[in-house]
Formats: structure tokens, C-alpha cells, sequence
């Protein structure tokens, strides 16, 4: 874990960043081996249904994330992608429609029940959203936004944790001059990285990315892709992305999903290349969605 | 050369029907609605220009120190004053009867209005009026004389009329006017210094004996050991006040004695005089012999003294300062009331309560509180503020005062809380809308980070959600600064003897009444005895309470703005 965060300075040169945003694909796929059966499982989604209203949105959905792997979620609009991954934290919760059936357990404890403190469980996976979405207040204080509301306010600690969040971010070295400044400010690449440090200043268990780079630029979506690439092995990413290409370059796997079910889920290179299913062919390829 | 070719009616091509011009209607072109929603816009625009050019121009003239004119009637009679105003009229038969044949003649040729002027004479004393209407067909002449003079006066208006003497113990003085009524003023200026706060302090001392006396009579009863000793204390401390009071009395009567010595004579044009004192002479000016400079200076003295004293004759005259006073006071207060009450009820609407109709019914009854008409509220304030709140403080904590009520009859705090609950609905509304205009991204990243629903309110929502509850503010600040009407009831008096903010501890007496810019206008103007003379103070101070909620609210919108470009940013 520490060699790659001291890594990252010498990583981060915007140069570096465009060229390396592509390489992963090849070394993820050339790295060779990646078999679901060997990953230690993370998070595990247990015959899961949820229904909006009358309307259900997910079917029957298994599926078990790799621990310290980053995985993608594709499909067409629509598909439950969203659905499921604001299950993972439960921000559905807050919409009164919404019920659902069947059991999800991080690390081996279930999250879905009643007596789940919800709190905890969200201070337990951090996420992105795919609008960027920092607070009306200074860089500094929305790093430590989750630190602040657990009350935590040693100033040395706090110091320390932005120094670290910022890093792994990718946005120390731009903004260590003007932490204390609105973060309102910023540009949108640079305010979706601060959302990324804020998800994972309060040292998550897992990552969800909610399509982080929709509302970006190429370049912007580049560094963030690098990122993540560089987030994998401290934190369990799972990302949901319209993007296929990104998808390709990303993620260790990847899950398609299509009219709320899951069709297919395997390793990213033999989605892409060599999968399964004929749906799942024709939407890697184009044919469809 | 589109025309050339449609000319030709025996093309062999046919007309591409899709690219036939053909005339648009009307109201698809959107003309009609162009002018219609500019002509709403100007209607609107030109009443409110007018409105504050007419105050504007009134007020500001208010002050400017006019000419005397000097004006012989056909019949000898002679008047000397500031003409305040022009008018045409139109004569009864009688009167027509009477005029001469040239002067109908002239009355004719302008479709038979004659023209008049009202001539400020002043000289109430002498005169018994104020004001005098010259009709032109009455005036024999027009000068304006040299050394006229305006004595504006501490009482009984303005004597207009020219200098003959100053005189000291009855003999001419070898000292100029001004030189000696500079003194005269500041030996006026310190008797109402000592009335003021040295005789209204030992005022205070006894009425402090008194309550404490009647305060150990309340809870030891009357004739006990306590009640007696406080007695016989307070008898010794009260003969000590009173030898006080003596000796300032007879300060005060000195300086009396020695500002009867000095006196100016001044004749009335029609050759009256009369012996005015110099302290009661608030200001003097040769009307006349004024070049712009000096004029500019009474200019800006009036403009001083209005902004700067207390009123004077019944209002009419003197300052405003208590009112301006009074103003702020009250609106601030009422928005510190109106704030917290506004956000949080807007808080339960929006983020709490489960929406649904009763939800709606309680919206549109918020809404419909706005449309209740201000009087009842002003009822309600009193009946429950000072009656039923005021009533039961004064019994827990003034006993000693009653039955003279503390609390228990109209104050600054129950207006100012009349006014909050009056506005109230405005903030509610404002708030509402701006909580809802919160991006619902930024609640889900704060819940995301683990945030229970009052951490992502209070560190999110809210402030997010401030600019539009400082517009719900401003505009509540607006309507409760410029409101009347509840006031009159609950606290506002024609003439404050103190400000509601002194010397004495807590400094803010908040069960004080208060004198009110608005109410100011309305008495000035019509409660008045010599309400002509009134007339250009209501412009005035119209002008004034429109500047001063400008400014309020400027400074409303400068927070806001600072605000908004703290919490909510410029991208997007």
C-alpha cells in the first residue's frame, strides 16, 4: 500500500497520464491469470429483487466483487446498473417507493437488514457520483467532510488525512497552495478528483463509482482513469460506466447487465474479446444500446 | 429577382410548394405579446419614476431657504413672507362682481381662472395664522426688501419680519447677532442637558426608592419590620434627592435669568415690533441678502438639524432622529425575530414533514397569512403580546411597578414581534423554494459520506440555502420597515420622551415606545394642527424612510451576494 502512494507524485505528470490511461487494459490483460475463482470476495450480492413501486428494476442478481480489483458495470440505460450500486450504500433507502428482496453482505455481514446501522455501512463505502457534487465550503473542509460529521477534529490528524486523500487523488500538488479556498471553484475534472478524495478519506472498504466521468472532458476523464488504475489494490472499486472503451481500460471485470438482469460476468478481457453470450457480444460491439 | 421569377406565370417548372411565402399570423410572430409585456413594464416603471421624482423633488426642495417677497395689496395692506405655492382658482359671482372691469378682462382671457399665491407670513402670534392666499388681482406690488429676515423659533413657527436691535439688560448691544446667539443657543442647549439627564436622573433615583419600598412592602406586607426600616430609608435618601433636585432647579433658573437679558426687536412689515429671546430663536437668516454659498449652508444646517435633533413644535419642525432610531431598531429586531422562526418552520415543510394534503393545506394557509390585512395582526399583537405576554412578565417580574404596566402595554419588542409574525409567511415561502433549489446531488454526496439528515442540513442544505432565505429576509425587511398600521397599536407614540437604547443598564429597553418613520408621515401629515406647514416634512421624511430601506436592503443584498459566492459558485 505505501509503495504506491509514493508512487504516485512521479505518476501523476500530465504527460504520463494520457499514455498510461491506455496502457492498463494491456497490462491488466497480458497480466494473464485473472480468474473470479481465485479472488478473495469483498462484497456479495445474494438474490437481490428491488422494485420501484410496482415496477422492479433488478432480478434475481448474484454476484461476488473482488476484493482490491476494480469492476466494471455495463449495459445499456436503464439496465439496474445505478440501481444496484446505490443498494450497495443504500441511498435508495431514501427513496419511499423502494423495496427490495434478497441479501447483500460486505465481508461476510449482511447490510441490507433493519437493524444495519446505515450510517456506518455508508461511512464503510465511499462513492462518486456522476455529477460532481462538492459542498459549498473550502477544499479542505470537503475532504474531511466525513471526518468532521464523526467528530473528529484534531487538527494534526485531519492535516495528515487531506495530505493523504489529495495524493492518492491526484490533486495535491494543484491545489496544496489554496486548500482553504472554495472548492466551488474549481474546474469539473478537478472537483470530480476532490469528490474521489472525500469518498475515500474515511478509508473505505469499497469504492463505488456511479459513471464518474459522463460529465467530464477527455483529458479530465483521463486522470481520473488513471486514478483508479492507481486506486486498485488499496480499494475495491466498482464502477458503473456507459463508456465501454473505459470499461476496457479500467476494470479487472466487468458484469453486463440488461433489462434488470445480470447476463454476464467474467474477467474484463474475456468480456471484451470472447464472451459468452451473444446480447453481451452485441453490445461490446456495438450492435445494440 | 425573386419577384422577375414568380412573375413568370407559364413556367414549365413547377412552384416549390414548400418555400411558398405565405403570411404568419400574428400571434405567431409574437408581436402583440412583445409591446404588450414591454407596455406593463414602462406603465409600471413610469408610476414608480414618478412616484419617487415627486418625493424626491419635494423633499429635497424642502429645505432650500426661499426669498421673502413683500406684497402690497390695492387696499394698502401689506404681507412679507416665503410664497409656497401657486394655484388657479376659479371666483365665486360675488367676488366677480366686485373686481374691476381691466381685472376681468384678464381673468377672462385665461378661460376665467384667476391665479393666487399661498404666502408663508408666519407670525402666528401676531397674525393668528400661519398662511395667507394673495389672489394676483389683489396685488398691487412685488418687491423683495433688503434685510428681511427668517427667524425660525422654538415655538410658535417662524417670524418673518426685519431686525431692529439686540439688546442686553434693555440697552443696544455693541456685540453682533450672531456672536450672541451662538451663545444664547448653547446656554439653551445646557438647561436641556440638565432637565435631561441630570434632573431625569435623580427623577429616577426616587422612583428607584419608590419601588424598592413597594417591593419589600409586596413580599413582607405592609407595616412589617423591613417595610418600615425601607420607609425611614427611603424618606432620608428622598429628602437628600430632593435638596438635589432644588439645586438644580436653581441652576436651571440662573442660566433662565441670564438668557432673559438677551433680546432681539424685530418689526413685522406692517410696523409692529416685538421682543423675541435669542435662546428661542433656532435659526436666523437675512432671506434676501444671501448669496448661494450661505444659502447652501441653511441648506445643509436644516438638513442637519432634521437628521440630527428631536422634533419640535408638535412634529411639524425640528428633526427625526427618535423616528430613524425607532425605524431601525424595530426592523432589525423584527428580522432577528423573523428569521430563525421563518427557517426553521420552512425547515419542518421541506425536509421533514411527510408531503402529502395536509401538507398542502398548511402551504396555502402560510401563503393566505400574508393576505391577512395588517391591522388584524396589529390587533392580535396586541391583544396576545401586550396584554397576555406583557400582562403575565409585568406580574412575575414588575410587581412593583403596578398597576403602571412595564411589558404589559405596547413596546419596541411587541412590535417588533407583531411585524415578525406579519412577515413570517414571506420567509416560510422564500426559504422553501430556496431549500428546494438545493441540487439533490449534494444532499446524496453528504449522505454518501455517511451524514445523518441534521448533519447534511446543517452543514450542506442550509448553508446552500442561505442566499435565498437573505432574499425571503430582504423582502420581509422591506414590507415590515415601511408598515404602519399593526404599529400604531402596539408601541408606536407621536412623540418618545426617551429612546428605546440609553445609559442605563441593560442599555436596550425593549418594553420602551418608540416613535416610527411611518407613523411619523402619517401624523405629520394629518394629525397636525398647522398641516400646511407640515406638508413639505411629509415629503421629507417619506424620502428619508425610502432611503433608509434602501439601505437596509442594500446591505441585505450585499450579504447575500457575498453569501452566494461563498456557497453556491460559478460553475455549472
Amino acid at each position: 500500500m505505501t509503495t504506491l502512494m509514493e508512487e504516485k507524485p512521479a505518476s501523476a505528470t500530465p504527460t504520463h497520464a494520457v499514455s498510461v490511461a491506455v496502457a492498463p487494459a494491456v497490462t491488466g490483460g497480458s497480466a494473464g491469470g485473472l480468474s473470479l475463482a481465485n479472488e478473495e470476495t469483498v462484497l456479495e450480492v445474494d438474490q437481490f429483487n428491488l422494485w420501484y413501486g410496482a415496477k422492479q428494476a433488478l432480478f434475481d442478481v448474484n454476484l461476488k466483487f473482488p476484493r482490491g480489483k476494480v469492476t466494471a458495470l455495463i449495459g445499456p440505460s436503464g439496465c439496474g446498473k445505478s440501481t444496484l450500486i446505490r443498494s450497495i450504500n443504500r441511498l435508495n433507502d431514501l427513496i419511499d417507493s423502494v423495496r427490495y428482496s434478497g441479501d447483500m453482505r460486505l465481508n461476510g455481514a449482511s447490510i441490507l437488514g433493519r437493524n444495519v446501522d446505515v450510517i456506518e455501512l455508508r461511512k464503510r463505502t465511499g462513492m462518486v457520483f456522476q455529477k460532481t457534487n462538492p459542498f459549498p465550503m473550502s477544499i479542505y473542509e470537503n475532504v474531511i467532510y466525513p471526518l468532521r460529521i464523526d467528530g473528529e477534529n484534531r487538527k494534526s490528524v485531519l492535516d495528515e488525512i487531506v495530505e493523504r486523500s489529495l495524493r492518492r487523488a491526484a490533486l495535491w500538488d494543484e491545489v496544496k497552495d489554496r486548500l482553504h479556498e472554495s472548492a466551488l471553484q474549481m474546474s469539473g475534472g478537478q472537483q470530480q478528483r476532490l469528490c474521489i478524495a472525500r469518498a475515500i478519506s474515511a478509508e473505505p472498504e469499497v469504492l463505488l463509482m456511479d459513471e464518474p466521468c459522463s460529465a467530464l472532458d477527455p483529458i479530465a476523464t483521463a486522470k481520473i482513469e488513471e486514478l483508479i488504475y492507481q486506486l486498485k489494490g488499496l480499494y475495491s472499486v466498482i464502477i458503473v460506466t456507459h463508456n465501454m472503451q473505459q470499461a476496457a481500460r479500467v476494470s479487472d471485470y466487468t458484469a453486463f447487465f440488461y433489462l434488470g438482469r445480470l447476463i454476464e460476468y467474467d474477467t474484463t478481457e474475456k468480456i471484451f474479446t470472447n464472451p459468452g453470450n451473444k446480447q453481451t457480444e452485441d453490445y461490446v460491439t456495438g450492435r445494440f444500446g | 429577382m425573386s419577384l422577375a421569377i414568380r412573375g413568370i406565370a407559364t413556367d414549365p417548372v413547377p412552384p416549390d410548394k414548400t418555400r411558398r411565402e405565405r403570411c404568419t399570423s400574428l400571434t405567431a410572430r409574437g408581436e402583440p405579446m412583445v409591446w404588450l409585456t414591454g407596455g406593463g413594464l414602462a406603465v409600471a416603471t413610469l408610476m414608480i419614476a414618478g412616484l419617487l421624482l415627486l418625493v424626491i423633488f419635494n423633499g429635497t426642495l424642502t429645505f432650500w431657504p426661499k426669498r421673502l417677497i413683500k406684497i402690497t395689496t390695492h387696499d394698502g395692506k401689506t404681507f412679507l413672507g416665503e410664497i409656497t405655492r401657486a394655484e388657479t382658482y376659479r371666483l365665486s359671482p360675488d367676488q366677480w362682481k366686485e373686481l374691476p372691469a381691466t381685472e376681468q378682462e384678464k381673468i377672462r382671457q385665461r378661460q376665467g381662472l384667476a391665479q393666487r399665491q399661498l404666502l408663508r407670513t408666519g407670525n402666528f402670534d401676531i397674525y393668528g395664522d400661519h398662511f395667507k392666499w394673495l389672489a394676483d388681482h389683489e396685488i398691487a406690488q412685488r418687491e423683495y426688501p433688503i434685510g428681511a429676515w427668517m427667524f425660525e423659533r422654538q415655538e410658535w413657527g417662524v417670524f418673518v419680519g426685519f431686525m431692529k436691535v439686540v439688546r442686553v439688560d434693555g440697552q443696544p448691544s455693541t456685540e453682533s447677532f450672531a456672536q450672541l446667539h451662538e451663545a444664547a443657543r448653547a446656554r439653551f442647549r445646557e438647561i436641556k442637558r440638565i432637565e435631561k439627564s441630570e434632573i431625569g436622573e435623580v427623577n429616577r433615583a426616587i422612583e428607584q426608592l419608590r419601588l424598592a419600598v413597594r417591593r419589600v412592602e409586596l413580599k413582607r406586607g405592609k407595616d412589617s419590620p423591613e417595610h418600615k426600616q425601607a420607609v425611614a430609608h427611603a424618606e432620608k435618601r428622598d429628602a437628600e434627592l430632593h435638596a438635589e433636585y432644588d439645586k438644580l432647579g436653581a441652576k436651571v433658573a440662573a442660566i433662565r435669568a441670564e438668557d432673559a437679558r438677551y433680546v432681539v426687536e424685530v418689526q413685522e412689515v406692517g410696523g409692529r415690533t416685538k421682543e423675541l429671546k435669542l435662546s428661542e430663536i433656532v435659526r436666523a437668516y437675512p432671506a434676501n441678502d444671501l448669496n448661494t454659498a450661505q444659502r447652501i449652508g441653511v441648506y445643509i444646517s436644516r438638513w442637519w438639524e432634521f437628521l440630527t435633533s428631536e422634533p419640535r413644535e408638535a412634529n411639524t419642525e425640528g428633526g427625526v432622529l427618535p423616528a430613524i432610531f425607532g425605524t431601525v431598531l424595530m426592523t432589525l429586531i423584527m428580522s432577528l425575530a423573523v428569521a430563525p422562526f421563518g427557517v426553521i418552520a420552512a425547515l419542518y415543510l421541506r425536509e421533514y414533514a411527510k408531503q402529502g394534503p395536509l401538507l398542502s393545506a398548511v402551504r396555502i394557509a402560510v401563503n393566505n397569512l400574508a393576505g391577512v390585512p395588517s391591522i388584524v395582526f396589529g390587533v392580535f399583537g396586541l391583544g396576545f403580546f401586550c396584554y397576555v405576554v406583557g400582562g403575565q412578565i409585568d406580574q412575575m417580574f414588575f410587581p412593583e411597578k403596578l398597576p403602571t404596566p412595564t411589558y404589559g402595554t405596547g413596546g419596541i419588542i411587541w412590535a417588533s414581534l407583531t411585524l415578525a409574525l406579519l412577515t413570517v409567511p414571506v420567509v416560510i415561502v422564500a426559504t422553501e423554494e430556496a431549500l428546494a433549489a438545493v441540487p439533490s446531488s449534494m444532499r446524496e454526496g453528504s449522505y454518501a459520506c455517511g451524514a445523518s439528515k441534521w448533519q447534511t442540513i446543517k452543514r450542506i442544505v442550509l448553508p446552500r440555502a442561505m442566499p435565498g432565505v437573505m432574499t425571503g429576509l430582504i423582502l420581509a425587511m422591506a414590507r415590515g420597515a415601511g408598515e404602519v398600521a399593526p404599529l400604531m397599536i402596539t408601541g408606536v407614540v407621536k412623540l418618545a420622551p426617551e429612546l428605546p437604547v440609553d445609559g442605563h443598564a441593560p442599555f436596550l429597553h425593549l418594553s420602551r415606545s418608540f416613535m416610527h418613520l411611518g407613523f411619523h408621515i402619517y401624523d405629520v401629515g394629518f394629525q397636525s394642527q398647522n398641516s400646511e406647514a407640515a406638508k413639505p416634512m411629509v415629503f421629507t421624511t417619506t424620502l428619508l424612510l425610502i432611503l433608509l430601506i434602501a439601505l437596509l436592503n442594500l446591505s441585505a443584498i450585499y450579504i447575500r451576494n457575498r453569501l452566494k459566492k461563498r456557497f453556491v459558485g460559478a460553475q455549472f
